[in-house]
């Protein structure tokens, strides 16, 4: 029980501190960096929970997609990442002070609710049904209850993909593309001249 | 020692306030917000996780899949966006994109 509570206090320690650093680094690289720290270890929290699916699809989806998209698009543009914090202490007061407001009004209602709501009378963390892994009992009501949503869910990264090429795609002028049906369209006539040379003499081409 | 609902909601609660602080305080850099609403959606797991774990239902489990499915399509047309609007100013400085023209 003892290591689980440093286990768990190192895990939200390493959590909150990466966090912060993802929104006071100098460079968004770090930043990304930072993010993919703050996702490590809360999939570590998910463990810890006995929520093992989760956890390593938090690490597939986010450090494996999410955070290298954004370290992509980070090194591709060539922005004055300087200039960008411009006004970073200038909103830092009113920042932190809505920040602080949010946090104890939060753990407040958090507190409460975990002490006096239906969670009061829970017996302890459980991540799985009696007898099967957490993957089983998840996929049991997913792939039946929440069959609908599942494929809204695949639409929707269909769309999102969709998306993302539509938005980014740039047809350039000057570039020779393929055209199939005017490549196979094309006659001897069109792509071939017989010219009868005179010795001696070049060609006009 | 015994680790209860209580600290994971304290955690993600905390979460929650350092990822609308990021877009606070970074309110020019598109890049860090983007990342502070990842921060944001993170803590909103940790928290259906947990209440998951705490009630003994799994359907929090799968919801928390689904915030996770609309946070990679958020990322990846937010990102796109990005792309689209740093080739067309140049800049990804946001605070001054108040004009939008078709």
């Amino acid at each position: 029980m003892v290591l689980q509570a440093i286990t768990f206090y190192l895990l939200a320690a390493t959590t909150l501190v990466a966090g912060v650093a993802v929104i006071s680094a100098r460079s968004p690289v770090h930043s990304v960096l930072f993010l993919i720290t703050a996702f490590f270890s809360a999939a570590g929290l998910f463990v810890l929970l006995g929520a093992e699916f989760l956890a390593m699809i938090l690490v597939v989806v986010y450090v494996g997609a999410v955070a290298v998209l954004f370290l992509f698009v980070v090194m591709m543009l060539d922005v004055d990442f300087v200039a960008l914090r411009q006004g970073f202490t200038r909103y830092l007061p009113i920042g932190a002070l809505v920040a602080g407001v949010l946090t104890i009004e939060m753990v407040t209602i958090a507190a409460n609710i975990a002490t006096h709501g239906a969670a009061a009378s829970s017996t302890g963390p459980q991540a799985y049904v009696q007898g099967a892994t957490n993957a089983q009992a998840i996929g049991a009501v997913l792939y039946t209850d929440y069959a609908y949503y599942f494929q809204a869910a695949g639409l929707i990264l269909l769309v999102a993909m969709i998306g993302a090429i539509v938005l980014t795609l740039k047809h350039r002028p000057n570039i020779k593309r393929q055209d199939i049906a005017a490549q196979v369209a094309r006659t001897p006539d069109q792509g071939l001249r017989i010219v009868s040379i005179k010795s001696g003499e070049g060609v006009e081409v | 020692m015994t680790i209860g609902l209580t600290h994971y909601l304290t955690v993600a609660a905390i979460l929650f306030t350092i990822g609308v602080l990021g877009i606070f305080v970074n309110r020019k850099n598109v890049i860090v917000i983007l990342m502070s609403v990842e921060l944001i959606l993170l803590a909103v797991n940790i928290n259906l996780v947990a209440f998951s774990v705490f009630l003994h239902d799994v359907t929090g489990q799968i919801y928390a899949l689904f915030v996770l499915t609309v946070a990679a399509a958020e990322a990846a047309v937010g990102l796109a966006i990005l792309v689209t609007f740093f080739r067309n100013r140049g800049d990804i400085a946001v605070d001054d994109a108040s004009v939008m023209r078709g």
